[in-house]
């Protein structure tokens, strides 16, 4: 262990701004990326759906290929 | 039975479906192992002090921001070839992560070189074709979303990963080919590696991390766009319909 307390460790020996700078972007690109996903499946509800009843049985083509 | 199965949508959106949790907890496991070896573990560089701790997270990104590239531009590929749409779902779902993984390596870099070199950013061989890697991929993201029928998006957008293909070998082998200011590799097939064992497993575990990670999103995303783009299809009302 290189650390003798917390505030050494946050400090990262005078590189506390390039290390935690470096670690904090990762953190929120990443979270931020899976979040995007998550909002962009909830948004799939919103995808007209109404019409699927008229449609014929055998017509599988895209909805806007109709 | 054979693989090209699952080139079907409708069959590889459930398997993908079963795939995403094991990557992301295989990709969480080895983020907190990496972690804790990078951050606790690893000795102090004699050099660089403990700036050098950047490593743990800029070579990883770095590393898949190549990756990333080279699987979307092969998936991109047999889409264009073969006509496969599944295939192009993939190449076009890669490339956001990709384009984050870029984005990541080019800001961890700026970070490291402030404090080890005294800027923030030089035009020397490494940095500069890195960030035209950052311009391919939003390239690529933006010619797709430029044109409205998909399947024509699909082999425009194909043709312009091909191309930037090139790029690759050019970034990886900048440091050889060029005189930069960034350092060569740490890590090579061929030499023994130039860093510390503790270093240098934490750096992999990491890299494996983010390889994890990439894969989960990547398919996750997939997942979405199958949905969005074959929405009119039975299976995916009945699916949608359920959610």
């Amino acid at each position: 262990m290189n650390w003798n307390s917390v505030g050494e460790f946050l400090a990262m020996g005078g590189y506390g701004l390039y290390v935690w700078g470096s670690f904090g972007m990762c953190a929120l690109v990443l979270a931020g990326e899976c979040w995007g996903v998550a909002q962009r499946r909830k948004a799939l509800r919103e995808l007209p759906l109404d019409d699927a009843d008229d449609r014929n049985e055998l017509n599988e083509r895209p909805l806007h290929e109709a | 039975m054979s693989w090209t199965r699952y080139a079907a949508p409708q069959r590889f959106y459930p398997l993908a479906g079963r795939a995403v949790p094991w990557f992301a907890g295989l990709a969480l496991l080895l983020t907190v192992v990496g972690l804790v070896i990078g951050l606790l573990i690893a000795p102090t560089d004699h050099q660089q002090g403990e700036a050098y701790r950047i490593i743990f997270v800029h070579v990883p990104a770095a590393w898949m921001s190549m990756i990333v590239y080279l699987v979307m531009a092969f998936w991109a590929a047999v889409g264009l070839i073969f006509n496969t749409r599944l295939a192009s779902m993939l190449a076009v779902a890669l490339a956001p992560t990709g384009a984050w993984m870029t984005f990541l390596a080019l800001w961890t870099g700026a970070l490291w070189g402030k404090p080890t070199w005294g800027t923030w950013w030089v035009w020397d061989a490494r940095l500069t074709s890195e960030l035209i890697l950052l311009f391919l991929y939003i390239g690529f993201m933006s010619l797709h979303a430029s044109i409205d029928d998909e399947r024509r998006a699909d082999r425009a957008a194909a043709v312009l990963a091909l191309v930037g293909v090139v790029n690759v070998p050019i970034i990886y082998f900048s440091v050889k080919w060029w005189n930069t200011l960034h350092q060569g590799a740490s890590v090579s097939l061929t030499k023994a590696p130039s860093m510390a064992t503790t270093m240098l497993a934490g750096m992999l575990i990491m890299a494996l991390a983010f390889w994890m990670y990439c894969i989960a999103v990547a398919l996750a995303r997939t997942r979405v766009i199958i949905l969005e783009r074959e929405h009119g299809t039975r299976w995916a009302r009945q699916l949608l319909g359920n959610s």
